[in-house]
């Protein structure tokens, strides 16, 4: 087993020296707040020599995802990193990143959108491109995001997905936050992930091809389909790849971690660094002798419903939370979808929705004990007065 | 039967090397391009400027026009010298 002593790294640190280590054939980026230092260290390893990669510095964010496509389908192992506006600029070629199957891994930092113009942290930058195609996969720290970022390679590159990652942190929050995390040897990296091996080359002169034809409507619903089918094989994917990783280096994922979750009446869920913030909020009113728990999710696409469901069907009570709004006015995103997960079981806890932490509004633990306390007057019997409460926004 | 969606390669890619030939475009004209031999001094501007490869030659002479790949863009008839106009566009309801 590897990881020997713990270093100091900032969420952004952690991944480029995940990047450096994986060693891509295309890195193309754009800087952008808070996710500019992830390809600006990495691109010091270019001018370094420490890898072999070809840095294409781009004019824009769909110009590095263009790029990255390219490269991509002539062949190469191609990541990058982005947040918010650039995440939503590249918006247009993620959808074909994934169409075309590129295994293509992004490195994202979680960032509100503009309008009005902020940097900190939520999460609609991410849920606003949770239905491109791309696996999403959110990290609660540092050493998540690493570990993360070295799992992706292998799941986009598995001959049964072939479709791109975006690891995702929270920014500043995990991006700028020095944290101590244990890394592995580079020669570990690289066995770990093992050789890139294309699906096809553009660049195949003994073998032609066309990439991005045009499909009408006898070829289109099938490509589409075939995009859902990779996105189902994924998951398994995951769950393998998270296996291996705890084997090989003691950290093993899944699709979400529970904390004090299994005998638990209450129970938040979530994604992202607020994980951290829950379990001292869980372990607070444990010791007070509150049956409460905590689910975070680590994957948000696929989403892993049937999952879910069975993790939360023996609750009374679920408080979602969300970190982005999608202004439908029937719940965020994650909340949609978990309660859709749990339509079908035959006894259904009830569930509330928070909106919280736009633009990086900080979350207490003290804001997040409100929540349990207002679940155990829901699980006691007590009316749900608001389905959906936007949580420490001034009156 | 069109292959379905386990059969067909991933990510839309054509496998087939110079297979254009067998997508017939020309069901999406609504103009004919009508060739008159008569008027046809041969100079091949068409045959030069049609973008699907339509005018069909055979020995330096313009024979006919693929209307399985013809568009109907018309740039043919355009093109023809002034003086000669030998092609010109028909509407296709007029050949039912």
């Amino acid at each position: 087993m590897a990881t020997k002593e713990l270093v100091a790294r900032t969420g952004n640190e952690a991944m480029a020296e995940a990047m450096r280590q994986i060693n891509p054939d295309v890195v193309a980026a754009y800087p952008i707040t808070p996710a500019t230092e992830i390809v600006q260290l990495f691109s010091a390893y270019v001018a370094d020599g420490l890898v072999d990669t070809e840095f294409v510095t781009v004019e824009s964010e769909h110009s590095a995802m263009s790029a990255c496509v390219g490269a991509s389908t002539a062949g190469a192992r191609v990541m990058t990193g982005t947040s918010s506006q650039g995440l939503i600029l590249m918006a247009e070629i993620l959808y074909i990143a994934a169409g075309l199957r590129c295994p293509i891994v992004l490195a994202e930092v979680n960032r509100a959108l503009s309008s009005p113009i902020n940097i900190h942290c939520d999460h609609s930058d991410t849920m606003s491109v949770r239905d491109s195609g791309w696996i999403q996969i959110f990290s609660e720290n540092s050493q998540e995001a690493y570990d993360n970022m070295i799992q992706a390679v292998r799941i986009a590159e598995h001959m049964d997905v072939r479709l791109p990652v975006m690891v995702t942190t929270d920014g500043f929050i995990i991006s700028h936050g020095l944290e101590a995390i244990s890394l592995l040897e580079d020669k570990e990296v690289q066995d770990f992930i093992g050789p890139y091996k294309a699906a096809y080359s553009l660049l195949d002169v003994e073998k032609p091809i066309t990439v991005g034809g045009l499909d009408f409507t006898d070829f289109y619903f099938e490509h589409r389909r075939q995009t859902a089918e990779a996105m189902q094989n994924a998951k398994k994917v995951i769950l393998d790849v998270g296996r291996e990783f705890g084997e090989k280096f003691g950290r093993s994922y899944g699709f979400f971690e529970g904390y004090k979750l299994e005998d638990a009446e209450i129970a938040l869920v979530l994604l992202g660094s607020t994980a951290g913030t829950a379990r001292v909020a869980v372990d607070q009113l444990r010791a007070a002798g509150v049956k409460c728990g905590l689910l975070k999710l680590r994957v948000f696409r696929p989403f892993p419903a049937a999952e879910l469901a069975e993790a939360l069907k023996h609750l009374k009570a679920i408080a979602v939370m969300d970190r982005s709004d999608s202004l439908s006015t029937a719940g965020g995103p994650l909340f949609t979808d978990v309660r859709s997960a749990l339509y079908d079981l035959p006894e259904r806890p009830a569930i509330v929705n928070y909106i919280y932490g736009l633009g990086g509004r900080d979350i207490t633990v003290e804001d997040l004990e409100g929540i349990y306390r207002e679940l155990q007057r829901i699980s006691g019997g007590g009316q749900v007065q608001e389905t959906i409460q936007y949580l420490g926004v001034r009156e | 039967m069109t292959k379905g969606w386990k059969e067909l390669p991933e990510g839309g890619l054509i496998t087939e090397a110079g297979n254009a030939h067998k997508y017939e475009t020309g069901d999406w004209r609504n103009l004919r391009p009508v060739h008159n031999p008569e008027k046809c001094i041969n100079c091949l501007f068409c045959w030069i400027y049609c973008p699907d490869s339509a005018i069909i030659v055979k020995d330096g002479k313009v024979v006919g026009i693929d209307y399985a790949h013809c568009k109907g863009c018309g740039i043919c008839a355009r093109e023809c010298p002034d003086r000669v106009k030998a092609i010109e566009m028909v509407d296709e309801s007029e050949f039912e």
